[in-house]
């Protein structure tokens, strides 16, 4: 007997806008590498807030700048965020991120540094993040339709047990929510390389098809216009090679048995945009794992898949980073990092099914407040994509 | 029956190891997902967890299969039972 997700709920934070997240953090967003400092000031003065810090945000224009607003006031907008504060070395963008969050309704704040020195805005912001926090704490998850969840996934350090066991997994799993109707992401647009034919016939329309195709071709051309060889030790990694992965075709194959048998894919997205319906969506990204996570929180995603061969940390600081591994050495060796087991699809013990059943368990675990290893550890990976150089 | 490699669909030309210690001589068992069954083929190496060996001859500058697509090819000679991985095979990307 499968587990029957029709009758499924979850207990979610529903938020201003009408999302429904699995957290309830409130942040501490610094606009620029400058305002860190304040940022984590406010999150070591206020316990339980959280501050973003990462290393962008000045003198970036263009589609590098959009890129890096979208995907700040994406995070903010996550419904896995109660609160926002926000902390910007001037006015004028501070003030941007805020509008953007602002959107949704839920409570966000901000503070330019220029004219009152860290120590004034520290004073400030804490107090902000206070009243937040404290609001925040009061506020109490409601039984939630399975739809409203959203849900991502991203592989990394992945070896051949990848596309043998942790894939399948997720692929069974995405199989399994896409016939509810939830809304699914995938992405990392160079690791589909040699099995790009196979994405374009998933694609629910010849538009979208296009649009896909496109998105492909062009990342093939940035790589061919910067490689310096074949890529090797890059794509596959050094981590794929000793793992067992020999060439960027087999590691692609296997990547793309987390989008499953049945689903289609019902849309394409460029990065850090938010999907506008349910279905199976891919985002034009990057297959670095941070920088990839980053922009599927940054989307809207609540709960997120992440299969590992090798043994990949990686967290996020609002996003629960789910880890499945078949690899049996990993989960013996690494071991605390590993949320869900399924080596026992490589010794035969284990079926597909049972996989993706034991995967959608720890989902359901993970959006009861069960806390993800990722979490657990504290890793908190926080990458912004860059497109290009600042001016 | 325990198994040693797992191969994914029929036609593929390679296997992948799943068990730790596979050494040079062993008889090894492996699992064809696709349709259930079960091969035999003699190691010719030491082969590592996860990484794959060759089911099948395969002559220099083939096709190698693997999910029944094509995952790039042999710059040598490659036999069965023999360790296949980036010393015997190239992507044909990039």
């Amino acid at each position: 007997m499968g587990l029957e997700l029709s009758e499924k709920t979850f207990p979610g934070y529903r938020r201003e806008n009408g999302r429904v997240g699995v957290r309830n953090h409130v942040i501490v967003l610094p606009v620029d590498d400058l305002s860190n400092a304040a940022a984590e000031a406010v999150a070591h003065n206020i316990k339980g807030v959280l501050a973003l810090p990462h290393p962008y945000g000045r003198l970036q224009f263009g589609a590098d700048l959009e890129l890096h607003f979208k995907t700040l006031i994406g995070t903010g907008c996550n419904p896995n965020v109660a609160a926002v504060v926000v902390i910007g070395i001037e006015d004028g963008w501070t003030r941007r991120v805020v509008e953007g969050i602002a959107t949704t309704g839920k409570p966000v704040t901000g503070f330019g540094i220029e004219g009152h020195g860290d120590h004034e805005t520290i004073r400030r912001a804490s107090h902000a993040a206070r009243e937040y926090l404290q609001w925040a704490s009061e506020l109490q998850r409601e039984e939630s339709p399975l739809v409203d969840l959203w849900v991502s996934t991203k592989c990394g350090e992945s070896d051949t047990t990848s596309g043998c066991g942790a894939n399948p997994t997720v692929g069974n799993a995405f199989d399994k929510l896409y016939e509810r109707g939830l809304t699914l992401l995938f992405g990392e647009t160079t690791e589909l390389t040699g099995g790009e034919h196979l994405v374009a016939a998933r694609c629910r329309t010849p538009e979208i098809r296009g649009q896909f195709q496109s998105m492909f071709d062009r990342y093939q051309e940035l790589v061919n216009r910067h490689k310096t060889n074949d890529l090797s030790e890059s794509q596959p990694t050094k981590g794929n090679i000793a793992g067992g992965l020999t060439t960027i075709e087999e590691k692609a194959l296997g990547n793309i048995q987390k989008i499953g048998r049945k689903c289609l894919i019902d849309g394409v997205l460029d990065k850090a945009d938010v999907p506008t319906g349910p279905g199976l969506w891919f985002m034009d990204s990057s297959s670095a794992a941070a920088e990839m996570v980053t922009l599927c929180a940054a989307a809207g995603f609540v709960i997120h898949f992440f299969p590992t061969g090798q043994g990949n940390v990686i967290g996020n600081p609002i996003l629960p980073v789910i880890k499945i591994c078949a690899n049996p050495r990993t989960v013996r060796t690494m071991a605390e990092h590993i949320d869900v087991d399924v080596s026992g699809l490589l010794r035969r013990e284990m079926s597909p099914d049972q996989a993706g059943d034991a995967l959608l368990e720890m989902m359901l675990r993970t959006a009861n407040g069960r806390l993800t290893a990722a979490e657990a550890l504290g890793h908190r990976e926080f990458v912004l994509t860059r497109l290009f150089e600042s001016a | 029956m325990s198994i040693h490699f797992v191969v994914h669909e029929e036609g593929d030309s390679v296997g992948v190891v799943v068990v730790e210690g596979v050494s040079a001589g062993e008889v090894l068992t492996g699992w064809v997902m696709e349709d259930d069954q079960t091969i035999n083929v003699t190691a010719r190496n030491d082969i590592p967890l996860g990484h794959k060996l060759a089911i099948l001859d395969l002559p220099a500058q083939a096709t190698v299969i693997k999910y029944g697509v094509d995952i790039g090819r042999t710059i040598a000679p490659i036999s069965a039972g023999e360790h296949l991985h980036v010393h015997n095979v190239k992507t044909k990307r990039w």
